[in-house]
């Protein structure tokens, strides 16, 4: 068992480096051959139809949040604002910005120069975003156009007349994206390997949403926080690869292990807490650390579902009819992605119950407002319905001016005092009721 | 009906009535039309079609933020935000402005979220209008006449009347005739800038997403024909256009400010009433002409995204037209989509010899003077260069 334990336990991350190791150095050698790439966006990257035009794929959003882990974004921020681009603005357009006029250096590699860029109006940044490369490079841009649901009282469901009309556009847009990657490509679209990368994708989705639901269970076996965002990595850049669908299966396999085995992310999980936004990642590792040295343990986030452009609903596409269950698709999962954005109370709401959460930590912050800026209200919203401890920490995924770490901590320590107290409070009036 | 504003009033007692109504947030038009039984569907920038409610019986009012404090609003967001969304907010929350639905667009990532911050904080109905973000697309036109669709559908169980396509015909009559006068009024900013304050022309326009569109049209047409019969001289001042104020609105004094050494002869101030350039058509499916002038017939923004108007160009073009000297390019604090196209547009400028002067501003900002004397250099150097 023991040498069972060994092999799998931890496989996942391991494995998850490796792959994004070998993405990177698959990257580096497009730009070196000069090989074009797809620009594609984590929420809608249409990376099936991308990868059936074998054409490599690069996450810009992935390449700039490497740069904050790597803590060398403050060098890209600065001279994207020496050009003239406000403090203000999503840190990640920035250092995308420097990293176009650094020639695509990137401290993991060359990231080649775009040949198109696909997009989703998932969130409004990408089509700014773009709106740069159509300047500096003069390539076909595609703003694939998801319309969300209308409200939250209003959502059309699969079969009614508002989801087809819907539906239709997406499914005629995405048409338009083919023809686009033919003259891209100079290939014919070839609908038996989309069926081969949505088969993929299709396994991908299945294991993710699977591996979620067992954060269920106590312990946690996996960290929301930490280990979820280089599983959203892979979902994310390796989506419609054979190489993504084994990554996931595999990892599912040592979920299930660390699940059968009763074997938590923590020694002891005290807390079970949900992390609401966008990761902090010019302390991306010390963050977590606030939280785990207490015994709070990240269980679930709103970014597994939004990050990874709401694969986490696990919709299977229907390979009889690939290019209508592919519009379908996009639909449900970017519709999701922007719900769990824009109505994330909602979403937490059932979080709180199915986790079994002692408390939720939101963290908008200056670079997305995509995300953060529904979240002080939503936080009300949430604590009128749910007795719920939460704490509110801004600060920013890229520019570390803004992130003040002691702050943060003492915050963060103030919070489990509150928590341990609660606690307390619980256990006694628990005992008086008896 | 006629409007009770231009009853026996001197122009300037109207445009000093307009631009106290504006300055003020005074949306007692629509207090009176509630009070009268009527209904109101507040729309959030930029574009509304408007047509709709109007056919509807609904009265829709333009939000666009205020400068007021926010103060319970405040509460309800973070910090890096832009201000309009705060007083939007504020507006609903202190009952300065009473609605029965609320409208918002994917326009910028922080105003998409504001149907749901709505709907968290009010029992009306609130709920985004998707307008079509890929304007180059085959299926845009149809998409979004089947989006007005629906969206007719939801004003007509608000205003309780069924709408027809005659009824809509009519609307986009009115409408049409509101275009027009707009057109005119820009018209003569660009031709004589001296009939016209830049803060009583904002008013004038800017009343039109707070009136009943009749009263808009009669006070528009009263109004411009005195105003080209005004005798004011010329003064020797720069001509700039203003572009920056596609959404947040700069304070009056802020404009004020920029009047005292420019005429603004063009700018995209409430640029969402002006978005038609062009008439309606009136015969054949009217939410298909509506759509179709959405995507064929209108202007630019940095809200939207369309390969055939590049923002930067777009400028240009408007600087040319207007013959404008200079331009002044602002953003709103903490306005994504204007201060990541500020960086574009100086570019372009820089490539075609137009001088600039860049600044940010805040809805409820107070304090000009640093602005006013960087300006005033500016303009020194436009004249002795």
């Amino acid at each position: 068992m023991t040498t069972q334990s060994e092999s799998i336990v931890g496989r996942g991350a391991r494995d998850g480096a490796a792959l994004f190791r070998t993405w990177y150095e698959e990257l580096q050698e497009a730009a070196s051959q000069e090989r074009g790439a797809a620009y594609v966006f984590v929420m809608g990257s249409l990376n099936e139809i991308l990868k059936s035009f074998d054409l490599p794929v690069v996450f810009p959003e992935i390449n700039s949040l490497q740069t904050a882990v790597r803590r060398v974004a403050h060098e890209y921020l600065s001279e994207a604002e020496e050009l003239g681009y406000s403090p203000d603005i999503c840190g990640y357009v920035k250092a995308d910005v420097a990293l176009q006029l650094r020639g695509g250096e990137h401290p993991q590699g060359q990231v080649p120069k775009p040949a198109l860029a696909v997009l989703t109006n998932a969130c409004n940044t990408y089509i700014k975003w773009a709106e740069i490369w159509e300047r500096m490079y003069e390539i076909p841009v595609v703003t694939l156009d998801v319309p969300g649901h209308r409200s939250s009282k209003h959502k059309s469901v699969p079969g009614s007349d508002d989801f087809e009309r819907d539906r239709k556009y997406v499914q005629g847009q995405i048409a338009e994206l083919i023809e686009v990657c033919e003259t891209v490509t100079g290939k014919a679209f070839d609908i038996d390997k989309l069926r081969e990368c949505m088969t993929q994708a299709n396994e991908i989705s299945r294991c993710w949403q699977r591996i979620l639901e067992l954060n269920r269970g106590k312990p946690s076996v996996f960290n929301a926080l930490t280990d979820g965002t280089i599983f959203l990595g892979v979902a994310n850049g390796l989506r419609g690869s054979p190489a993504g669908a084994q990554y996931f299966r595999e990892l599912l396999e040592e979920m299930e292990y660390k699940a059968a085995n009763h074997i938590g992310t923590l020694a002891d999980e005290k807390y079970r807490l949900a992390f609401v936004g966008v990761p902090c990642y010019p302390i991306f590792r010390r963050f977590d650390e606030f939280f785990s040295e207490w015994g709070g343990s990240f269980v679930s986030s709103t970014y597994l579902s939004f990050a990874s452009g709401g694969a986490n609903l696990g919709h299977l596409y229907d390979l009889e009819r690939p290019l209508e269950s592919l519009a379908e698709g996009l639909l449900i999962s970017v519709r999701g992605a922007m719900d769990s954005m824009f109505h994330q109370d909602i979403e937490l709401e059932s979080m709180i119950e199915d986790f079994d959460l002692d408390g939720v930590i939101y963290h908008p912050i200056k670079s997305c407002r995509t995300v953060s800026t529904g979240l002080a209200d939503g936080r009300r919203a949430l604590m009128d319905r749910m007795d719920i401890a939460t704490l509110f920490l801004e600060s920013d995924m890229m520019d570390r001016r803004v992130v003040s770490e002691a702050q943060m901590k003492n915050r963060v320590d103030a919070f489990f005092e509150g928590l341990a107290s609660r606690r307390r409070r619980q256990a006694i009036e628990q005992r008086g009721s008896k | 009906m006629s409007t009770p504003i231009i009853t026996r009033r001197s122009l300037d007692e109207i445009l000093e009535w307009s631009v106290r109504t504006v300055e003020t947030a005074d949306y007692s038009a629509a207090r009176r039309w509630r009070e009268n039984g009527g209904k109101v569907v507040g729309h959030f920038q930029v574009y509304f079609p408007e047509e709709l409610a109007h056919a509807a019986g609904v009265l829709p009012v333009k939000m666009r933020g205020a400068s007021i404090e926010a103060s319970t609003a405040e509460a309800r967001f973070g910090s890096y935000l832009c201000s309009i969304l705060k007083t939007t907010l504020e507006l609903g929350l202190s009952k300065r402005l009473e609605l029965d639905m609320f409208v918002s667009h994917p326009i910028c990532d922080a105003a998409r979220n504001l149907a749901a911050v709505f709907e968290r904080n009010f029992d009306h109905p609130s709920e985004i209008l998707y307008l079509p973000q890929n304007a180059n697309s085959g299926h845009a036109r149809d998409y979004l006449a089947a989006e007005y669709q629906r969206l007719l559908h939801r004003l007509e169980e608000i205003g309780g009347r069924k709408v027809n396509a005659d009824d809509l015909r009519r609307s986009i009559a009115v409408y049409n005739e509101n275009r027009s006068l707009m057109r005119r009024l820009y018209q003569l900013k660009r031709e004589k800038p001296w009939l016209l304050a830049t803060d009583e022309g904002y008013a004038l326009i800017s009343l039109a997403g707070m009136l009943p569109k009749e009263e808009h049209n009669e006070l528009l047409s009263s109004v411009l024909e005195d105003v080209e019969a005004r005798e004011v001289k010329a003064k020797d001042r720069v001509r700039v256009v203003f572009e920056g104020g596609f959404c947040e609105q700069p304070p009056l004094d802020l404009l004020r400010t920029i009047d005292r050494s420019c005429y603004i002869v063009d700018d995209d101030l409430m640029i969402g009433l002006r978005w038609i350039l062009e008439e309606v058509a009136l015969d054949g499916d009217p939410l298909q002409n509506l759509a179709h002038a959405y995507l064929e017939q209108s202007s630019y923004s940095p809200v939207q995204h369309d390969l055939r108007k590049p923002k930067e160009k777009m400028l240009i073009e408007r600087t040319k037209a207007a013959r404008a000297d200079a331009v002044i390019l602002t953003a709103a604090k903490m306005c994504e989509p204007g201060l990541e196209d500020q960086v574009a547009y100086a570019q372009a400028l820089e490539e075609n010899g137009i001088p600039f002067f860049i600044s940010e501003f805040q809805e409820n900002m107070t304090s000009f003077e640093h602005m006013e004397l960087q300006l005033e250099t500016f303009v020194e150097n436009l004249l002795f260069d």
